[in-house]
């Protein structure tokens, strides 16, 4: 293997090389110091983190399966910046009693699943495809089923790995239509071969049912919020951020590079998901109380807005896709990051629980506020120029209706997200959850959000380095 | 060479099987048939595979390898599945899906 082949994979193979790590330092770690281990996984994700921004060279591996380029490097290290706030979020709750026996567990299938995802992002082969989508699933079941004396974990964890089993096997059933009307599993040879035949456009629906499943998008969405629920807090901030927005790349890679000739086809199938996703997620968030739930249609109609990026197929929709799910990452994980600090010290976890808690919580409050703000898409927040963005790109190529709707939905979702301000900062109680001090892990991985939330919102650089990178049809 | 069995019936058995499986995957209640229905949908798609491979485009082998990763994948899966369903066991003592409902909409 030469030193090209490492500088193109760098982001596999070191994390490969850390998962390896962690083990290690499993098997030789002194067992009475298992904390230090999540220190560990910490500067080594980290470090990978800094690495996966210096400049590499474009080019293709193993024949033409695996490709990099500057937008896929982007949608990695966008990821891993993800990653490494969900892991600095997870480690007040890994030292708890319960949890310290099984640490490494926890940071090596996460990386694992991290491997998976870039693996996928970078696939130019459905082989490296497939592969990637599962090994960035599997182990997020086990993730989900990690609490393992908690009924509601084990439940979570069978809804998520049957379903994704359900929808893999459906994605390959397109995949082999598609297969067997091209003769080729290459990107750009199967985008050459396509000519609107009807098995073909049958593949390619089986092919999006499958990946819609993994998105959560709305006839395919049941699985989400039971499974958010149920599984431990910062697994459930992991798949709701990270596991979609990569599910969101590699649909925008795929929709863009294998079938740009059935583009007609595809607008069809996302204008009618995008508005159910919308409209039924938000729907059903008014109505929540749990807040794990509430946070959990609230990123299924968040991905709703995220399809009017690729509706239009243009540079404008792929950069606004790409920079909303880098102001997704930041807002989602700072509202997630005060659940899991609530939840931590006091293990409640419903909208009630939050009456009054600006009194006793006051920063806490503000930053739960800001997130919330982002996400509904407030003026001075990231969030608004993520979702002003993404309309644009869609209104550049004339799906007025569509952006009409999300923009009425969008009022829907302010009203939900206000409720939970409501309850913080307004509404009276008897027993408000008393003013605690979160350890500095929890308060690092908040600042990064409140800091990620105002920069990425300010700093048109950000913008205009993703746009130069990305590409229409 | 290819006088055998033609393709349409190795499709026609493909279809038959994934569709019984996406039956078996809704109707099912004890976990173990269902993870049995997900193995019948992905056999199927190595038939699709495979069927394709030898009839249509004998020279390359795309189809094989992909069907031989598939059942790689498979056997993993049903692993972890298998392992989280004795966890379900041991939590609920029945691995029946209509009693594992702590979580409704």
């Amino acid at each position: 293997m030469s030193s090209g082949t490492f500088l193109i994979m760098r982001h596999e193979l070191l994390l490969i090389a850390a998962a390896l790590l962690v083990l290690i330092a499993e098997i030789f770690g002194n067992p009475e110091k298992k904390s230090r281990i999540s220190l560990f996984s910490i500067i080594l994700m980290g470090i990978i983190t800094a690495v996966g921004f210096l400049p590499s060279p474009a080019g293709e591996l193993f024949g033409g399966m695996y490709v990099s380029s500057g937008t896929r490097l982007i949608m990695k290290n966008i990821l891993n910046i993800g990653a490494l706030l969900v892991f600095i979020q997870s480690v007040t709750w890994l030292n708890k009693k319960e949890n310290s026996s099984k640490v490494s567990e926890y940071f090596i299938l996460l990386i694992s699943t991290l491997v998976g995802m870039n693996l996928m992002i970078s696939a130019g082969h459905f082989l490296i495809f497939y592969i990637g989508i599962e090994l960035a699933t599997i182990p997020i079941a086990a993730l989900a089923a990690f609490d393992r004396y908690k009924n509601k974990s084990a439940e979570a964890g069978i809804k998520l790995i049957l379903s994704s089993a359900l929808s893999s096997g459906v994605l390959l059933y397109g995949l082999s239509m598609i297969y067997g009307t091209t003769g080729s599993m290459y990107f750009n040879e199967v985008s050459g071969l396509f000519h609107n035949n009807n098995l073909q456009i049958l593949g390619f629906i089986f092919f999006f049912a499958g990946m819609a499943f993994k998105i959560s998008i709305v006839p395919f969405h049941l699985w989400t919020a039971d499974v958010y629920e149920g599984a431990p807090v910062n697994i459930t901030s992991y798949l709701s951020v990270i596991s979609k927005g990569a599910a969101v790349f590699i649909l925008m890679i795929i929709l863009f590079t294998v079938f740009p000739v059935i583009v007609a086809t595809w607008q069809k199938t996302i204008f009618v998901t995008s508005i159910l996703t919308m409209t039924i997620g938000n729907l059903f968030a008014i109505r929540q109380q749990n807040l794990k739930r509430f946070l959990a249609f609230s990123s299924i109609s968040q991905a709703g807005y995220i399809f009017l990026g690729l509706i239009g197929g243009n540079q404008l929709g792929m950069a606004s896709v790409i920079y909303y799910v880098l102001v997704y990452i930041f807002s989602n994980l700072g509202a997630f990051g005060v659940v899991i600090a609530i939840s931590n010290a006091t293990g409640k976890e419903n909208i009630d629980d939050y009456n009054g808690l600006y009194h006793t919580n006051p920063k806490l409050s503000l930053i739960m506020t800001l997130a919330l703000f982002s996400l509904a898409g407030i003026p001075p927040v990231a969030g608004f120029f993520g979702k002003f963005f993404l309309f644009t790109g869609a209104a550049q190529k004339g799906f007025y209706l569509l952006v009409l709707i999300a923009v009425l939905n969008t009022i829907i979702s302010l009203f939900y997200y206000l409720l939970v301000v409501k309850a913080m900062f307004i509404n009276k109680s008897e027993n408000p959850i008393a003013a605690f001090k979160s350890d500095f892990y929890t308060r690092f991985a908040l600042g990064i959000c409140v800091a990620g939330i105002v920069i990425t919102g300010f700093a048109s650089i950000i913008f205009e380095a993703i746009r130069n990178l990305s590409f229409g049809i | 060479m290819n006088s055998g069995i033609p393709l349409q019936y190795f499709l026609i058995l493909a279809t038959v099987m994934f569709f019984t499986g996406v039956y078996g995957f809704l109707t099912r209640r004890n976990l173990i048939t269902i993870l049995m229905s997900v193995e019948l949908i992905l056999n199927s798609v190595n038939i699709n595979f495979m069927a394709f491979n030898r009839f249509l485009y004998p020279n390359k082998l795309e189809g094989m390898f992909f069907s031989l990763f598939i059942i790689a994948v498979a056997a993993s899966e049903a692993a972890v599945a298998i392992a989280i369903i004795i966890n379900i066991y041991r939590r609920f003592t029945t691995i029946n899906v209509e009693d594992v409902n702590e979580m409704k909409f």
